[in-house]
């Protein structure tokens, strides 16, 4: 009994030595190692990839996407509108989430109903031409994409809005469109922000 | 056309697995039989105070397998209580007493479920010296647990199985650590960030403010895929643009989590000396993986339920630039392999879409399962099936050239009854105990009717498994579900290694039979079919009647 107390007592001491030293090398020297490439290497990307105005000011990430509202929460008809999202109030940085609704849930079914209606009626197209992703939320509350038909049936509410011709925001979207990587994995995309920023480009 | 992709996707993995699957394979075989320290690894066995040339019996090893973790499970647990006092907390306070033994509980049991929301839960500290180690020496202890077995069936009159410490270390140092290194490297190309920010808040194109958060995302993200732990630095895991920023960081995520499972079944039949063993385990774990991968993907692209067909597509839940096909690869792949991270809400899964993740949890994680851990639940199958043949031949029934006797099928059968009896245990409390039932049905189930039964199932089974995934909408953050699930967690990882090692124990201690003409061959394809067709029905026959009553009740009415 005591050799086998002494056993366990001498294997917990090796335990607690092991993960104290292990904790110094993979928490500590692992994670400064590759901050300290990151910051070297890579300081765009490890520093969340930030996207600047005409003026050189920072206003987002190329990677997250963002509102495009007016204060009391409604969208701007000059701006190209993302999708639905459920990050907190909207495109809340510190609080990435889904919705999580299930196929079935009332208030998910409500919720495309009534978005459908209003993406129909903000762009001045029939319920049938809303795509899939301008009326469901995505998975992070932050995709900063939305699909190529989506960003296609929105041109002539903002060339509308800026009195500027459609045909140069189709231009602009077709530039801003990304293939599948690799041309075969996942899907086309715009990049909302990064669209946004070249309108208000456009008009210097 | 989707079907084109799904195939590219899935040939684009496939290619990249192959070749890796011998140099791989090999090299980690060699990690675990070679007689020769590296100089620092000499260093660390002087610090510890363990002598590396010292083989330990089954017992010795198992009591320094629990001893590690109960201290890492204690260090976890502090971390979190203390974390007010700890630099680069952000601000944030100590979690309750409940959610931080949840969570030590998820990481040291190689886990991660999540009950918290990072952001608002952990600062940095507690990610990079708590749960960023636990990713890596949890998942170095499942694949020691896993050459322990190996070593079970390779040595002949042995009293030791290897030493736990030796594992442990060479397994951290040699496999995970350099793959993560460069890993990590080729996510920072991607967009993953790394850094010591914190929040920082930026004036948008409209004038608003938007919070940008920061933090070493890169180090942990690599990590947390490759030792198959799936815990994300922020709340929405591999969703979140700068955990995996776009299509091909995915793919690349997807190889990450199948990398070391895939290769494993080579090291295995390195280690017992017959390579066709090892192609005969990955088969089965390729059937499967495959079967599992093309059911959902049908399931999501078809879009069933009044949600998804109202807006067009299962697209709920989803990023744009993964779209279906990527979310369901990388959903096949981390609850295939005991990961658990996601790139899109299951919760909002179509409802029988949402039924495969589970279904690949409760195959007991063999397709291919965690690092480690899979190749040694596959192995048990394989005993259970060689047994199963044996009766139907009237033959004393041999693997590897070791008689599966009375105690090594009670083993055998004993480990496979601890997983369902968790998961149904766990769900059938929560609905059945007075006062529990009102908690988990007002407070914490999300979604209304059948879908938050099948919450709760996907929760009990996610722990049971040592998955991590979740239908998130499930409020997990509460007393009940944080004890229960980090309780189901701890006896659905440790009471099966113990199982695990006693049986590695009892197979070294035989001599090798030699095999005779009624000695069932165990690399042929009939073999394959017989594991493959033992590794549903164990499965189906359990879970049937619970599934009836959750994901296939909400999907077929």
């Amino acid at each position: 009994m005591n050799t086998q107390a002494r056993g366990v007592g001498r294997t917990i001491w090796v335990a607690t030595r092991a993960m104290a030293l292990l904790t110094l090398a993979l928490g500590v020297g692992y994670t400064l190692l590759i901050t300290g490439i990151g910051q070297l290497a890579l300081p765009a990307q490890a520093n969340g990839s930030i996207v600047t105005n005409q003026d050189g000011d920072p206003v987002g990430s190329a990677l997250i996407g963002q509102s495009f509202t007016d204060e009391d929460g409604n969208p701007l008809p000059e701006y190209f509108q993302p999708r639905p999202s459920a990050a907190g109030d909207g495109y809340d940085g510190g609080a990435s989430s889904g919705s999580n609704y299930g196929p079935e849930n009332e208030d998910l079914i409500a919720a495309i109903t009534e978005r459908k209606a209003q993406v129909a009626e903000f762009n001045g197209v029939t319920e049938d031409e809303v795509p899939v992703d301008a009326v469901t939320a995505s998975s992070s509350g932050l995709d900063p994409h939305i699909s190529p038909e989506y960003a296609a049936i929105q041109i002539d509410r903002i060339a509308d809005a800026r009195g500027i011709p459609a045909e140069q925001l189709r231009e602009l979207v077709a530039a801003h469109t990304q293939g599948p990587d690799a041309g075969y994995l996942g899907e086309s995309r715009v990049n909302v922000l990064e669209l946004n920023i070249a309108v208000d480009e456009l008009e210097g | 056309m989707t079907w084109v992709y799904a195939l590219l996707a899935l040939a684009t993995v496939a290619i990249i697995l192959g070749v890796l699957y011998r140099p791989l394979g090999d090299y980690m075989a060699w990690v675990y039989t070679s007689r020769k320290d590296w100089k620092v690894e000499r260093g660390i066995y002087k610090v510890i105070g363990v002598d590396s040339k010292t083989e330990q019996t089954w017992q010795a090893y198992l009591r320094s397998v629990l001893a590690f973790s109960a201290i890492g499970l204690l260090i976890v647990y502090g971390l979190q209580r203390l974390q007010q006092w700890l630099p680069y907390s952000l601000g944030l306070p100590a979690p309750s007493e409940h959610l931080s033994f949840n969570t030590a509980a998820s990481f040291v049991g190689n886990t991660n479920w999540q009950s918290y929301s990072p952001e608002l839960t952990v600062g940095y500290t507690v990610q990079f010296a708590g749960l960023a180690v636990q990713n890596f020496v949890s998942g170095a202890v499942g694949i020691a647990v896993a050459i322990a077995l190996v070593r079970g069936f390779a040595y002949r009159r042995s009293g030791t199985i290897g030493n736990f410490w030796v594992d442990l270390i060479r397994g951290t140092l040699r496999i995970l650590l350099p793959i993560a290194v460069i890993g990590a490297i080729v996510l920072m190309i991607g967009g993953v960030i790394q850094n010591f920010n914190g929040f920082t808040t930026v004036t948008t194109l409209t004038g608003a403010t938007q919070t940008i958060p920061g933090g070493p995302v890169a180090s942990q993200e690599v990590i947390k895929l490759l030792g198959t732990n799936g815990g994300g630095f922020f709340n929405a895991n591999s969703s979140h643009p700068f955990e995996n920023p776009t299509a091909w960081t995915n793919v690349f995520q997807v190889l990450l989590m199948l990398v070391i499972p895939f290769s494993l079944p080579r090291t295995f039949g390195r280690i017992v000396g017959d390579n066709r063993q090892g192609y005969a385990i990955l088969s089965v774990m390729a059937i499967l993986y495959v079967a599992s991968f093309s059911i959902l993907t049908a399931l999501e692209s078809a879009g069933m339920g009044t949600a998804p067909e109202l807006a067009g597509g299962a697209m709920e839940g989803k990023e744009q630039r993964f779209g279906i096909l990527g979310s369901t690869l990388f959903a096949t792949t981390s609850t295939g392999t005991s990961t658990g991270a996601v790139n899109s809400m299951h919760d909002s899964y179509t409802a029988l879409g949402g039924m495969m993740p589970m279904l690949n949890m409760m195959l007991g994680e063999v397709t291919p399962g965690g690092v480690g851990s899979g190749i040694y639940a596959i192995l048990i199958l394989a005993v259970i099936a060689v047994f199963i043949s044996g009766l139907l031949i009237g033959r004393t029934p041999e693997y590897l050239g070791k008689k599966i006797g009375p105690r090594e099928i009670k083993l055998a059968a004993l480990y496979i009854l601890v997983m369902p009896t968790l998961v149904l245990a766990g769900t059938a409390m929560s609905f059945a105990i007075p006062g529990i039932r009102e908690d988990v049905e007002n407070t914490s189930i999300w979604n209304p009717g059948i879908h938050g039964m099948s919450e709760v199932l996907y929760a009990f089974t996610s722990a049971a498994n040592n998955n991590g995934s979740a239908f998130a909408g499930l409020t997990a953050n509460t007393p009940w579900l944080n004890t229960a699930l980090g309780v189901v967690i701890l006896l659905g990882r440790f009471v099966p290694i113990v199982f695990v090692l006693a049986l590695a124990g009892s197979l070294a201690a035989q001599d090798k039979v030699p095999t005779t003409s009624g000695t069932l061959p165990t690399h042929r394809p009939m073999f394959i079919g017989l594991l493959t067709v033992v590794t549903i029905l164990v499965t189906a026959l359990t879970f049937f009647p619970v599934l009836a009553l959750g994901p296939l009740a909400e999907g077929l009415m």
